[in-house]
């Protein structure tokens, strides 16, 4: 249902029946590596190349997601997914191999949360049953076809950010045990002129402001209503933008915990991420691995997870454009709260 | 001393090229060719050679010495050739370290899997 200008109520309460993570080796010397379900220790997954090493990485996340949700592949009605990848070729050979009728979507790395918010959609309209979104990064694809190839070795300046390694999945439903899906803000396009790819959480700083105080005008709330507000992939340089975008529209961040994915995934002072983590899969395994955990431990009862996404393409830097913005926040509660 | 001017020289037209990426946010492309064009158009002007017996090393290691390179065989066979010496000079001198390059790429491929 329709609150306010972009906001969506989902009154039914969809369910985040089961959520799986996989990771590669730096994720898995990170501070978080216990929360994920498959950790692997080699960035090839003994693929022939890093393109089928991300698929076999969301693959995997999938499967082991349905199987946590004790469903088969044929029972989920829906998969919406997408990807760094052009053509996001990494959900649609994924997505072969699944066999489930399926939605592509790009949102760069705010794709979790445009593929749970829509998938959420589908369930609490009655569109679907059961409905299952994901999303994956692969370090190597992403510097090769973003950046430079990998064994170039280039050098990069210490606002870049590291992609992660992984692929994160959640299977929703209409009933069941878990943690529910109560509300989605869509992000709109905020561009503030910044056009080096070398420090993209500054780019996507305004817009995760843009949405979270949307989020907040939209459904007449305080940001203190949630235990923890995270944003997807701003990193150090992009959170404490953030930050002071807060401070300056007088808005009560301080009120709940805000913290940056990008920061939870990595040891940024210890590990050689530069600026902290980035990637679709850097909101997806942080917030259904180590988030979902917490949820379920009962240290959070309410979170906002706000992924952010920078819709760059190679084609678009190299002819001089900026980097367009987009950010979508997606409330996910305790499922016990209210029982 | 030599080895001290060797030093000195290099490391600056290294902290030149860092300074080009990180303060000009030049790609390491851009930077490379910069340096190039800036050792030829020295060369052209004269200048580069006097530079090398200053700083030795320190001036033909970095890659505007290629530049310069490019720009010397240009300059021999224009004087012994005519005009067209333009053309067939300007990897007379740089054609070892070209060659080299094709040479050894080839050999790399052979034995390599880039994944890219």
């Amino acid at each position: 249902m329709l609150k306010g200008h972009q906001s969506w109520v989902f009154k039914n309460r969809p369910v985040i029946m089961a959520a799986a993570t996989v990771v590669g080796p730096d994720e898995g010397l990170g501070p978080i590596s216990e929360d994920f379900d498959i950790v692997h220790g080699d960035l090839t997954l003994g693929q022939k190349t890093w393109e089928k090493a991300e698929k076999a990485l969301l693959e995997e996340a999938a499967q082991r997601a349905l199987d946590k949700a004790g469903l088969q592949g044929g029972q989920v009605h829906f998969y919406i997914g997408g990807d760094l990848m052009n053509q996001i070729i990494s959900n649609t050979f994924a997505a072969r191999t699944l066999n489930m009728p399926y939605l592509g979507v790009f949102g760069a790395c705010s794709t979790s949360m445009e593929g749970l918010a829509l998938a959420a959609q589908l369930v609490d309209s009655g569109a679907a049953q059961y409905a299952m979104s994901g999303t994956c990064s692969h370090n190597c694809t992403a510097e090769k076809q973003f950046r430079y190839p990998t064994e170039y070795g280039s050098q990069k300046p210490p606002t870049a950010q590291y992609t992660v390694t992984g692929a994160g999945v959640a299977v929703l439903g209409a009933q069941g045990d878990g943690p529910v899906v109560t509300s989605a803000t869509i992000g709109r396009i905020v561009d503030m002129g910044i056009k080096d790819p070398f420090n993209m959480g500054a780019a996507m700083a305004p817009a995760a402001v843009d949405t979270i105080q949307a989020h907040c005008r939209d459904l007449g709330i305080e940001p203190g209503y949630y235990d923890l507000i995270v944003t997807g992939d701003l990193a150090t340089v992009g959170y404490s933008i953030a930050n002071e975008l807060f401070e300056k529209h007088q808005f009560p961040i301080g009120q709940t915990n805000y913290q940056d994915c990008g920061l939870i995934i990595y040891d940024v002072n210890k590990q050689a991420v530069q600026a902290g983590g980035s990637g679709c899969a850097c909101s997806a395994t942080v917030t259904y691995g180590h988030l979902l955990k917490r949820m379920e431990k009962g240290e959070i009862k309410r979170m906002l997870v706000v992924a952010t996404g920078a819709l760059l393409s190679p084609l678009s830097f190299q002819q001089g454009e900026s980097i367009p913005c987009i950010a979508h926040a997606v409330s996910i509660e305790s499922g016990g709260l209210y029982a | 001393m030599n080895f001290v001017w060797a030093f000195l020289i290099g490391g600056a037209i290294c902290v030149i090229g860092q300074l080009m990426m990180d303060v000009g946010k030049l790609t390491p492309a851009h930077t490379m060719s910069t340096l190039v064009v800036i050792g030829a158009i020295a060369d052209g002007c004269g200048i580069y050679d006097p530079f090398i017996e200053f700083a030795g090393a320190g001036a033909t290691v970095p890659i505007t010495s290629f530049g310069n390179a490019l720009v010397h065989g240009a300059l021999e066979e224009l004087q012994k050739e005519g005009a067209i010496g333009i053309i067939t000079g300007i990897f007379k001198v740089t054609s070892a370290g070209i060659s080299a390059a094709i040479i050894f790429s080839f050999l790399a491929a052979v034995v390599a899997k880039p994944k890219g």
